[in-house]
C-alpha cells in the first residue's frame, strides 16, 4: 500500500456550483474525500436583528429575502406565526388562496431546483431550460395576482393583500391541464439519461437514523425513509382538507431525492386541483377586514412552522407588546440541512461533492440570514 | 400521534428527574425607547430545567418519550431579567406539536452541556448561539463562530450590542 499524503482544499466560495457564496474544506486522499466543513457567512447580513428593528408588517417583504426561490413559503410562517401570536383569525378563501401559492412554489421549487442539480451533473442547460421554461409559467400567475414574480409580499395578516385577479382562475387551469406531461418529461429526461444514474445512483446516502439525528427536513429527511412532513405531521392553514400522499425514498441516495421531488410535484398538483374545487364554496373574503396590519401582539412567545419547498420553515417570535418583535429567530431548513454534509461526501469522489450539495438543495439567502 | 402538552412534560420531568425541573419566573420585559412605552411581563408555560441537568433532559426527551427530533435551538436576551434563554425544540417523528425545553442562564460567561455529541443535528444550531450571543457549549466538538470572522469581538444578536456606528472605522480616522 502506498501512503498518500492528504491535501485540503477549497472548493469556493466563488464557484459555479456552491449556489452563492458558499465554501467547502475538503480534506481529499486522492480523489477520495476523507473529510469537509461547510464554511459560510459571507452573506450574513444579522437578518434577526434587523427584523427586531422593524415592526412586524415591515418584516413581511423581508422575510421574502430569505429563500428568494420560495417567497411564498416564507411568507406563509411569518404570517402564522405572527397570527398565533396575536390571535388573527384567518377567512377560509384566504386560507385557500394560500395554500394554493405554496402549492405552487412547490413546484416551481423543485423544476428550478432538479434542473440546477443536473447542471451541476455536466448535462448542461437543457435540463434546466425545462424546468425554468415551467417555473415562469408559474412567476407570470404570481405576478397577475401579488404584482411581483420573486418578491411577492403576498401575504398579510389575516390574510392576503388582495384577491385573485378574474383571469387567475382560467389562467391556472390551463397550466394544471400541462403541468402532467411537464412532470413526465422531466421525469423521462432524468430517470433515461445514463450520466445521472450515474452520477446519482448510491451518491450521498443518509441513512434514515442520521437523517434524523441530524435534524434534516424535508425532501433530504423524506428519501431517507422517514415519511416526516409538516403539512400531515401537524396539519395548519386548511391542509388537513386535502387528500395527499407523502412520498418517501428507500436508499437515501441522491437518486432518492430526485424521485421524490419529482413524486411532490404531483402531489402538489393533486392539492391544487382539490382548492380549484372548494375555492368557489369557501366563506369569507381574501382578508380578514377587522384584522389591524400594525400589530401589536400581547406579551409572550410563539413557534409556528410550515413545510416549505426545502423543509421545514419556522419563526420563533417572542413580543414585548409593542409593534416590533423582541426577538425574531428564523429556523431555515437549508442551514440546518447542510448540517450532514460532511457524512454525507465522505468516501465519496471530489466531483461528487457538487452533486451532493445540490442534492440537499440550498439557498444562500436563507443559509447566511 | 402523541400529543403531550407543555405540563405533562412538566410534570413527567418532575416525577422522573427531580429536581431538574424549575418554577419560572416572570420574564420582564422592557422593549428599547424606540419600540414605544409599553412593556410588560410573562410567565413560560414550557419546562424550565437547571441548565446543568439540560443533556440529561434532552436524553429523557428522546430516549424515554420518544422525541428524536431536534428542530430548533432558540436564545432570547433579557436583558432587563440579566439572563439569556434557551429554547430547545423536540418532534416525535410520528407528529404532534413541539414539546420546547428552556434553560436560562446568566449573561456574564453563560455555558451549557453540548448536545452535539448524542444530536449532531444541534452542531450548527450551537455554533450560532455561540457566535450570536456568547454561550458556550461544553463539550462542543468545533465551536468556532459560524457567521461571523473568526478575529469579531462581541456578540451582535445582544440587545447591549452597539445597533449605530462602525467600530472598524472612527476614532483613528
Amino acid at each position: 500500500m502506498i501512503k498518500t499524503e492528504e491535501l485540503q482544499i477549497n472548493i469556493g466560495p466563488q464557484h459555479p456550483s456552491t449556489h452563492g457564496v458558499f465554501r467547502m474544506l475538503v480534506t481529499v486522499d486522492g480523489e477520495t474525500i476523507t473529510d469537509l466543513k461547510p464554511v459560510f457567512g459571507y452573506l450574513h447580513r444579522n437578518h434577526e436583528q434587523i427584523a427586531e428593528v422593524n415592526t412586524y408588517l415591515q418584516n413581511m417583504p423581508y422575510t421574502d429575502r430569505l429563500d428568494y426561490f420560495n417567497s411564498m413559503a416564507n411568507n406563509h410562517a411569518y404570517a402564522i406565526a405572527v397570527e398565533k401570536l396575536a390571535g388573527i383569525e384567518v377567512p377560509e378563501r384566504a386560507e385557500y388562496i394560500r395554500v394554493l401559492m405554496v402549492e405552487l412554489t412547490r413546484v416551481l421549487n423543485h423544476a428550478g431546483a432538479l434542473g440546477f442539480l443536473i447542471n451541476d451533473m455536466g448535462a448542461w442547460q437543457t435540463q434546466l431550460a425545462f424546468g425554468m421554461r415551467e417555473r415562469e409559467k408559474i412567476l407570470d400567475l404570481f405576478e397577475s395576482a401579488s404584482g411581483a414574480r420573486l418578491m411577492c409580499n403576498y401575504f398579510r395578516f389575516g390574510g392576503v393583500v388582495r384577491d385573485l385577479p378574474d383571469d387567475f382562475m382560467p389562467r391556472l387551469k390551463d397550466l394544471l391541464v400541462a403541468m402532467p406531461a411537464f412532470i413526465d418529461e422531466l421525469e423521462r429526461l432524468l430517470r433515461e439519461n445514463e450520466i445521472l444514474l450515474q452520477r446519482s445512483e448510491g451518491i450521498g446516502i443518509l441513512p434514515r437514523d442520521l437523517a434524523i439525528a441530524y435534524s434534516v427536513t424535508g425532501p433530504v429527511l423524506r428519501a431517507s425513509g422517514v415519511a416526516y412532513d409538516v403539512r400531515k405531521a401537524e396539519p395548519y392553514s386548511v391542509y388537513d382538507r386535502f387528500d395527499f400522499d407523502v412520498p418517501v425514498g428507500s436508499v437515501g441516495d441522491v437518486y432518492d431525492r430526485i424521485l421524490v421531488r419529482i413524486e411532490e410535484m404531483r402531489q402538489s398538483k393533486r392539492i391544487i386541483e382539490q382548492i380549484i374545487e372548494q375555492l368557489p364554496d369557501a366563506q369569507g373574503g381574501h382578508i380578514n377586514p377587522k384584522a389591524r396590519q400594525n400589530v401589536r401582539p400581547p406579551v409572550g412567545d410563539v413557534y409556528a412552522r410550515v413545510e416549505s419547498p426545502k423543509g421545514e420553515l419556522g419563526f420563533y417570535l417572542v413580543s414585548d407588546g409593542s409593534t416590533k418583535p423582541y426577538r425574531y429567530k428564523v429556523r431555515a431548513p437549508s442551514f440546518i440541512n447542510l448540517t450532514p454534509l460532511g457524512d454525507m461526501c465522505r468516501g465519496y469522489k471530489v466531483a461528487d461533492v457538487v452533486v451532493i450539495l445540490g442534492s440537499i438543495d440550498i439557498v444562500m439567502g436563507e443559509v447566511d440570514r | 400521534m402523541p400529543h403531550l402538552r407543555a405540563e405533562d412534560l412538566r410534570e413527567m420531568l418532575g416525577r422522573d428527574l427531580p429536581g431538574a425541573v424549575q418554577d419560572p419566573s416572570p420574564l420582564q420585559i422592557v422593549p428599547p425607547p424606540s419600540h414605544g412605552p409599553q412593556h410588560g411581563s410573562f410567565v413560560t408555560g414550557d419546562a424550565l430545567i437547571d441548565p446543568s441537568r439540560i443533556l440529561e433532559a434532552a436524553l429523557y426527551m428522546r430516549d424515554t418519550l420518544g422525541y428524536t427530533y431536534l428542530s430548533d435551538i432558540a436564545v432570547t436576551d433579557y436583558l432587563t431579567d440579566g439572563l439569556l434563554e434557551v429554547v430547545y425544540r423536540f418532534y416525535h417523528v410520528d407528529g404532534g406539536p413541539s414539546l420546547a425545553l428552556k434553560a436560562r442562564l446568566p449573561r456574564e460567561n453563560p455555558a451549557l452541556p453540548s448536545l452535539t455529541p448524542d444530536w449532531p443535528g444541534a452542531n450548527f444550531h450551537e455554533r450560532e448561539a455561540f457566535d450570536l450571543y456568547g454561550i458556550t457549549f461544553v463539550g462542543h466538538p468545533f465551536l468556532r463562530r459560524i457567521y461571523m470572522w473568526d478575529e469579531f469581538e462581541g456578540f451582535p444578536m445582544r440587545k447591549d450590542f452597539p445597533k449605530q456606528g462602525d467600530k472598524y472605522i472612527g476614532e483613528d480616522e
